[in-house]
This record gives C-alpha cells, sequence and structure tokens, in this order.
C-alpha cells in the first residue's frame, strides 16, 4: 500500500516535470532577446540559443531535461550562469524558513479559535470571530503587508513610538551594519514579524474557518452526546472523544494549506523584498529566464506532493476506520 | 420574484452578502457614468495630482476619494476597475465549474482510460499551487485580461471536476437511476436527467467561493504586474500603483483595497450560506438550492 503509494507520488511528479516543460518552452518569446546586447546580430543570437541548447528540437530538449532533472541538474541559470539548483538552493532556506514558522504559528492560532467558535457556536463570541476570521480570509496578502508596513514603519513613527517598535519593513537583515552573536539573531527575527504576521494570520483566519466548521460537525455526533449523558467532563469529552476525530481533519488541513502558503509567501517575499524562492521565481519569470522558472515550479510542486503523500501515509494511523477505505 | 424576496428576507446569512455584492456591483456600473471626460486620461498632474479624498481641484469638482499621481479621480478608477475585477472573478469561475462540471461527469460516465486521463491530468494541475500556475502561464504568454480569464478557467476547473465525479458515482447506486437504466433510458439521457441534477450541489458551492478565490487570484497577478495591464484599472494594479505611495498618499492604495476586501468577503460569505444550507438534509436541500439559483 505504502509502495503504490509513493509510485503514484512519483507518477505525479514526473507529470508535474513534463506539464512545466510543455507550458514554459511552449510559451511564444524568445528568452534570447532579452539576454543579448541591443546590436548583437542575429548570428550572434544563433549562437547563443545554440549554447542554451534552445535550437535542438523540443523532444530531445525534454527528453534532455527529463534526464537532467533525474539526476538531480536542474542546468543552468540564462541570467546568471549558475546552476539552478545553487540559486534555488540559496533562496530555499529562507522561504523554508518563512514558511514554517508561519504555518506553525497559523496552527497554533487557528486550531484552538476554530474550537473555540465551535463550543460557542452562535453565540457573541462565535460571530464575532466569524466576522473577524473571514474578514481576514478575505483580505489579499500583499494588501495586508503594505498596509502593516505603512503602519509599524511610518505610522509608529507619527504616533512617537520608541524607535524599537518601529519595524524595519525591508530585506531580512539591516544593511551596511555587521551584527554579531545574539544582536544578529534579533535583527533578522525583527525583519521577520510582519511577514509572519501576515502570513500566519492569513493562514490562521482560513484553518479556523475549516475548524469550526468540521468541529461543529463532530460535536453534533451521537457519540459526543454519549459521552456527557455519561458524566464525563466537558474537558474529558473534549480530550477523549472530539480531538480523536478532529486529528485527522487537521492533517488533511496541513497537507491543503501547503499550496496557499507558498503562494502568499510569493506576495509577501515580493512585497518585503526577501530574497526567497518566491521572488527567486518571479525575477526569472520577468527574465524569461526559463530553467530557474521550471525548477522553482518543479520545487513547488515536489511539496505539495510530499506534503499530500505524508498525510495520506499519516492518516491511516490517526483513523484506522481509514484503513480499510 | 416575490417567492425569492421572500426567502432572501426569512435568511439574513443569505440576504446581507448578497446585498453588499449588488451593491458593489450597482456602483461599479452606475458611478464611471456620472463622471466627466475619460477616467484613463491624464489630465493636468501637477494641479491634480493625489489630492486627499473629499477635496475640491481648481475646477470645483469634488473627488470623494483623492487622485492617484496622475490626477486621475481615484472612485471613478476604483468602479471601472471593479467591473473588469468582478466579471473576471464570475466569469473565471463559473465558466471553469461548468468545464470541471462537465469533465467530471463525463470521467464518472464514461470510465476507463478517459477517467484515468482526465483525473490524472486534474491531479497533476493540482499539485502545482494554483498562483505559481497562473504566474508561469500568464507571464510567459502575452499577460492580459484574456489571458487571465483562460488561465484562470484552466487552473481550476479540477477541485469541481473532482467533486461531480464522486458524487456521480454515488449517485449511480442509487435506485432512481438504476430504474431509469432498467427503464431504457438512454445511457447520457440518464445523466443529464438524473445522475447530474442530483450531483451539482457541492459544485454549486465550490463556485460561489472560487467566485472570491478568481477575484483575489486576479488582483495578485495584477499586482505583480502580471495580469490587467495599465491603464486599464483593476484593483489589484490600483494598489500596485499605490504601493510606493503607501506612507506619503495612503488613500491610493487603501480604497481599492478595501473595496476588494468587500467584494471578496460578500463572496465567501455567499458561498459559506451556501455551504451551510447543503450540508444538512442533502437531498431536499440541494433541490431547493437548484431551485432557488
Amino acid at each position: 500500500m505504502l509502495v503504490r503509494r509513493i509510485a503514484v507520488a512519483l507518477v505525479l511528479l514526473w507529470l508535474v516535470v513534463t506539464l512545466t516543460f510543455g507550458l514554459v518552452r511552449l510559451a511564444p518569446g524568445d528568452p534570447t532577446a532579452l539576454l543579448i546586447a541591443p546590436d548583437a546580430t542575429a548570428a550572434d543570437a544563433a549562437r547563443l540559443r545554440g549554447e542554451l541548447g534552445l535550437n535542438r528540437s523540443m523532444p530531445v530538449q525534454y527528453a534532455q531535461w527529463l534526464g537532467a532533472v533525474l539526476r538531480g541538474d536542474l542546468g543552468m541559470s540564462f541570467t546568471s550562469a549558475r546552476p539552478v539548483t545553487t540559486v534555488l538552493g540559496e533562496a530555499a532556506p529562507i522561504s523554508l524558513a518563512l514558511g514554517a514558522a508561519s504555518l506553525t504559528l497559523t496552527f497554533l492560532i487557528g486550531v484552538p479559535v476554530g474550537m473555540l467558535q465551535a463550543a460557542r457556536r452562535g453565540r457573541l463570541t462565535d460571530r464575532v470571530l466569524t466576522v473577524l476570521t473571514t474578514a481576514v480570509y478575505a483580505a489579499p496578502t500583499f494588501w495586508l503587508a503594505l498596509a502593516l508596513v505603512a503602519l509599524f514603519t511610518y505610522g509608529a513613527a507619527t504616533l512617537g513610538l520608541p524607535a524599537e517598535w518601529r519595524l524595519p519593513a525591508f530585506g531580512i537583515r539591516t544593511p551596511g551594519v555587521t551584527l554579531t552573536g545574539w544582536a544578529a539573531v534579533v535583527d533578522v527575527i525583527r525583519h521577520a514579524i510582519l511577514p509572519v504576521a501576515i502570513l500566519a494570520s492569513v493562514g490562521a483566519a482560513g484553518i479556523a474557518r475549516y475548524t469550526r466548521s468540521s468541529v461543529a460537525d463532530v460535536l453534533q455526533l451521537d457519540f459526543v452526546r454519549t459521552a456527557h449523558a455519561k458524566g464525563l467532563t466537558g474537558r474529558q469529552v473534549y480530550q477523549r472523544h472530539v480531538l480523536a476525530n478532529v486529528l485527522p481533519i487537521l492533517v488533511v488541513l496541513f497537507a491543503l494549506s501547503l499550496p496557499g502558503l507558498l503562494a502568499g509567501s510569493i506576495f509577501v517575499e515580493s512585497v518585503f523584498a526577501w530574497p526567497g524562492l518566491g521572488r527567486a521565481m518571479l525575477n526569472a519569470i520577468l527574465a524569461r529566464d526559463y530553467p530557474v522558472v521550471m525548477g522553482a515550479t518543479v520545487f513547488y510542486a515536489a511539496a505539495v506532493i510530499a506534503a499530500n503523500l505524508a498525510a495520506e501515509i499519516a492518516l491511516p494511523l490517526l483513523d484506522p476506520r481509514r484503513e480499510r477505505a | 420574484m416575490r417567492r425569492l424576496w421572500f426567502a432572501l428576507r426569512r435568511d439574513r446569512a443569505l440576504a446581507w452578502p448578497l446585498a453588499l455584492l449588488a451593491l458593489v456591483a450597482l456602483a461599479c456600473v452606475v458611478v464611471p457614468f456620472f463622471s466627466r471626460g475619460d477616467p484613463l486620461a491624464i489630465g493636468d498632474v501637477l494641479s491634480l495630482r493625489l489630492l486627499p479624498p473629499f477635496s475640491r481641484d481648481a475646477e470645483g469638482s469634488l473627488h470623494l476619494l483623492g487622485t492617484d499621481r496622475f490626477g486621475r479621480d481615484l472612485l471613478v478608477r476604483m468602479m471601472l476597475a471593479g467591473r473588469i475585477s468582478l466579471a473576471v472573478g464570475i466569469v473565471g469561475s463559473v465558466v471553469a465549474a461548468a468545464v470541471g462540471t462537465l469533465l467530471g461527469a463525463v470521467a464518472a460516465w464514461r470510465g476507463g482510460w478517459l477517467d484515468r486521463a482526465i483525473m490524472g491530468f486534474g491531479d497533476t494541475l493540482l499539485s502545482v499551487p494554483r498562483l505559481v500556475l497562473l504566474l508561469v502561464c500568464a507571464a510567459l504568454w502575452q499577460p492580459g485580461l484574456l489571458t487571465v480569464v483562460i488561465v484562470l478557467i484552466a487552473t481550476g476547473w479540477m477541485g469541481v471536476a473532482r467533486m461531480i465525479r464522486a458524487e456521480i458515482l454515488g449517485v449511480s447506486a442509487q435506485p432512481y437511476v438504476q430504474a431509469a437504466q432498467a427503464l431504457g433510458m438512454r445511457r447520457w439521457r440518464v445523466l443529464w436527467r438524473h445522475a447530474l441534477p442530483n450531483a451539482l450541489g457541492p459544485a454549486i458551492v465550490a463556485t460561489t467561493l472560487g467566485v472570491g478565490n478568481a477575484i483575489l487570484l486576479e488582483s495578485g497577478l495584477s499586482f505583480l504586474g502580471m495580469g490587467i495591464q495599465p491603464p486599464r484599472p483593476s484593483w489589484g494594479n490600483m494598489i500596485a500603483g499605490g504601493r510606493d505611495l503607501i506612507v506619503t498618499a495612503p488613500w491610493v492604495a487603501v480604497a481599492p483595497g478595501l473595496a476588494l476586501i468587500a467584494t471578496v468577503l460578500a463572496a465567501t460569505l455567499i458561498g459559506d450560506a451556501a455551504r451551510d444550507r447543503l450540508a444538512g438534509e442533502r437531498g431536499a436541500q440541494r433541490r431547493d438550492l437548484a431551485d432557488r439559483v
């Protein structure tokens, strides 16, 4: 069963690799047009195309790329002439750290809020939180980012708040200063507060909305009433019966929320000028740097496929009823 | 019509967001007619640019939401942008849902290799985050209105297709479907008349929730400069235009953002209301909703 799941995931990854190749290489436009000097001759352009491997036939290019991907080689970046794996490898840790911190906060905030709403269903707490979570859920990440930047830089300055309260809005380190030890860590954390807060609040709003409705569904089931009837306290009912039935849902949620988080990080990295994967991908798209675009897309897809696979493997362990299905 | 009105008066959770969405749509249609001149044209930049909200320019015309850096009235541009955003969001998600319904139904009913091909293709598209897919398509192909709509449709059908397929597979075991087949009804007619209408519920919920999503994605693409291209306004590219003015003239970015939030909020609440109505007594309520829509 496990082998079959892994095989399906690998086939899916191959399909994504193929789709990426098709989308990027069949797109109109010539990447060499952006790479050569304006006064270059047609012969120069042709030579460059030959060097980049763009003048071979599509099936040959596809086969070459597939072979290279299998060896873990994503080719050379057109614009920086460095291996794509290096370009992505430099950017990935930043995005992964941003994503991990945001995902942790997302669940730490979203799940309790959703459960609280489900427990207080229909009452004032629930209504206020519903309005709040739905509004945050509806807000575009990039707009929230801009609004918070204005608030915590200019706003904090006009309100006369102490300088430590003004959060840096751009980059990941303070430029022009070499900090060491503890000061460097604090500096990075201060730069990370706004991006993480935005990703986490948008994520937590979605998780809370989902948790609320699924916990509310569980609360209506017969065994919850039975548990109450046989004299368990509210806390015991939640710990023993409700949580056991909600955990599998949360695992599915983890896998479901990953693509959204990755997408959100593209906007956040763009607004806050973080040198992560999202920015690398945006720059590569604008420069028609095909190998980097394809590499980043495959990386994102691999992350999503891996998360789905992990959820599929974890589900039967948490919910024995699914073993048979 | 009257029955619809009474149903809505009883149904506050659906009525409020519908009213909000209708208000936004009405404003988007009506407001630009009251403006003088061409809202895309750039006039006397020096005297008109970055007027704060509620101010009058030298000619005495009132700018309720102020002006942008080229001296264009923000309210009028916002409403023009709203036309585009709403149209792109609604067309994008509804057509995507229709395509998804068709493909899901065919996959379930036909089965075999076609089923595997459609669902495999769908799963492949679902493995790439939708924004990444949108960025790659919209930027490498020609950015613009038509590209955004096509790409939204091409990347939005998979969820609905999976739902419809699962529902139809469930429904096809129902006695009424088997009875219709036993009575000699043609196979595709059974799908059209019996299986599909009873499988539509989740697709309707997904479509309404998808409208908000499509509007957000369009604005996101436009914000990054890969969606609707200026001078044609869209909420996304208007926010992008106010990006470096966020401290000196915050209204330029704040106003379109609020319009965006209000619209997406309304669409999401309508989707929630639809879902709540479908979650309870499935069969009856699903018919009820299918009749009401």
